[in-house]
């Protein structure tokens, strides 16, 4: 048989589907390599981790996320960090059922996973975001009542007048539902409250929100303060607190929220070497400040899952 | 040279490979639409959903949920802005794409094949997302200059985009459509003495007419199943829409902005396929409507 000679596309064919199937096979191994690398990893030193890190989540955070994994990836060149931000649902149900090692949440696992998967889940809060309304620049009002938020943001204010501005009809800006912003927003104005109301659009992502405030005139919505841009809109005071950083850490300013990553009980080397890198000073002293959050450690409050805010 | 294979095992081979390619595209069809079904269906059988008030509920709210536990389900809102967006946008387009196709073909052949046609498939390759980002930044800021309202999103700038961007589609098929009219049925209309505007009228429209009624079928469904374009300019508020300028959310724009958020298997996850199950539905409609067509045409023509 050997010595039969085959014609040459005959040849190429069979070398092809060869090499094909050899490279799947090669993909399929890498996977189990990576496992037993990090394995090996725990056991040895404990700097040099390797491995596979993945994440989804909240799109809110991603982008300090993101910062981070590279400057991570350049101090561990053997492991990768990637993931996507599909929303705090699909990170917090994805960690929970294994199909990424991490899940970016704005929100408490709790408050969308049953107890007996948060139960395997172990919480890390990398940093605390401020939010704040965000007004036309033709509106004249630069102070809102969290009682005139409630208002405003459920359809009974609906012109500016009712809180000292022009008589002009107020056109609300909404974010999607299942948006972080929006769950802390409303969280922060309505507490635990059912809201019905949908406004005049919703938008979203914060880009957006940033572009139809630039153009609209009369309107309203919220953003958190990396989002802020005083060339298009005007920030404004939530019961004569400026929306500031500083207001935030002693829980003056009221809208906010802590940005969780969540990793299972049993997560393999990598995966913890870099939840560790995200609370250490290299992330937690520069880069989250850069990125428009607030570092937990500079909070002298902390909120549980159920909202309720206590000095630390 | 060396020997082939005897030409038997040859013609096995290659029966194999390509009965092997067609069994792959129908698994994958057929477990697309078993995955769709048994998702979107379990919204009404394991979750309790009722169909009735999935079609004719006016009420889409899937954070809140009413007192029997289940959020609010009512997809006629949707369904009423898709329809909507999908009817204005083909009637809209469908003039400029007919007219601009009787001038390619029947008036100018040679600025058509040349020019036009070109011209007309560069804007076929455009991506969606481009069309939605002069949609946010052009139609968006005319609708608030022209008709003074707030924030311009709505119905009517989703179809003057979706209308855009069917255009090509439906434009290249006219053409195609009248290209198909032999040359015979002209000769003999204008040596019965017609004008060239009565042969096109009553001759050459006519008997384009299956290859124009698919033209128009392919860009409704375009237009019903966009997504991008649409999402940037339509406000994405679940209501029923009381105005051509009132933010409203179609099937598709629902789907997309809320996949993302709930947690798989439960009740608002299984809803969002029925969502997706109801547009397989309605494109197999489209499908089944452009071979009946495509059969008559046949008949008519013999």
């Amino acid at each position: 048989m050997l010595d039969q000679a085959y014609s040459r596309r005959q040849f190429l064919g069979l070398a092809g589907g060869l090499a094909s199937i050899v490279g799947l096979g090669l993909v399929g191994c890498g996977g189990s390599n990576a496992a037993n690398t990090a394995a090996e990893g725990s056991a040895a030193a404990a700097e040099s981790v390797s491995g596979e890190v993945t994440y989804d989540g909240a799109s809110s955070f991603q982008a300090l996320v993101e910062t981070a994994a590279e400057k991570f990836m350049d101090a561990n060149p053997d492991v990768s960090v990637s993931g996507s931000g599909n929303g705090s649902g699909k990170g917090l149900t994805a960690v929970a059922a294994g199909t990424v090692t991490i899940g970016n949440s704005d929100v408490f696992a709790e408050t969308k996973l049953e107890a007996d998967q948060v139960k395997n889940l172990v919480d890390h809060e990398v940093a605390v975001v401020g939010m704040g309304p965000v007004v036309s620049k033709n509106v004249n009002v630069d102070d809102l009542s969290l009682e005139q938020l409630k208002g405003i943001f459920s359809g009974q204010i609906t012109n500016w007048k009712e809180v000292g501005g022009d008589d002009a009809k107020i056109v609300v800006l909404n974010r999607k539902a299942g948006s972080g912003t929006r769950a802390t927003f409303e969280a922060a104005v309505f507490g635990d409250e059912a809201v019905d109301f949908k406004g005049d659009a919703e938008l979203d992502k914060s880009g957006d929100v940033q572009t139809q405030m630039g153009s609209t005139d009369n309107a309203i919505s919220y953003l958190d303060f990396s989002h802020f841009d005083d060339s298009k809109f005007n920030a404004i005071k939530v019961e004569g607190v400026e929306p500031k950083s500083a207001n935030v850490t002693d829980d003056s300013f009221k809208i906010w929220a802590t940005e969780h990553m969540y990793c299972s009980k049993d997560a393999d080397e990598a995966t913890k070497a870099f939840l560790e890198f995200m609370l250490s000073d290299d992330v937690q002293g520069k880069l989250v400040e850069e990125q428009g959050f607030i570092p937990v450690s500079a909070m002298k409050v902390v909120k549980d899952a159920s909202g309720k805010v206590s000095a630390k | 040279m060396a020997k082939q294979l005897p030409k038997r095992d040859l013609e096995n081979v290659g029966l194999g490979v390509t009965g092997a390619c067609v069994a792959l595209v129908t698994l994958v069809v057929a477990a697309l639409i078993f995955m769709v079904a048994q998702k979107g269906l379990s919204a009404f059988f394991k979750d309790g959903v009722s169909i009735v008030e999935f079609f004719t509920g006016t009420k889409w709210d899937l954070a809140n949920t009413a007192e029997n536990g289940l959020p609010y389900t009512g997809a006629l809102p949707l369904i009423v802005t898709s329809f909507a967006v999908m009817v204005l946008s083909t009637l809209i387009a469908l003039p400029i794409a007919i007219g601009s196709a009787i001038f390619a073909v029947e008036i100018q052949p040679k600025f058509g094949s040349k020019v036009f046609q070109p011209l007309i498939e560069l804007l076929t390759g455009i991506p969606s997302v481009v069309f939605g980002l002069i949609g946010f930044h052009v139609v968006v800021g005319l609708m608030k200059s022209v008709f003074h309202v707030s924030t311009g999103l709505g119905i009517l700038p989703g179809a003057i985009v979706l209308a855009v961007m069917i255009l090509p589609t439906m434009t290249t098929l006219s053409v195609d459509g009248l290209r198909a009219v032999p040359d015979s049925y002209r000769q003999g209309s204008l040596a019965l003495g017609y004008t060239r505007w009565q042969t096109i009228w009553h001759v050459v429209l006519k008997s384009a007419m299956p290859s124009l009624m698919t033209a128009v079928i392919l860009g409704m469904t375009r237009a019903f199943g966009e997504t991008l374009a649409v999402r940037m300019v339509i406000g994405g508020i679940e209501a029923m829409p009381t105005s051509l300028l009132s933010p409203a959310s179609t099937i598709t724009t629902t789907l997309t902005t809320s996949m993302a958020v709930y947690a798989e298997g439960s009740a608002q996850d299984d809803v969002l396929w029925a969502l997706g199950l109801l547009l397989m539905g309605m494109s197999l409609i489209f499908i089944l409507i452009i071979h009946l067509i495509g059969r008559k045409g046949a008949k008519a023509r013999g």
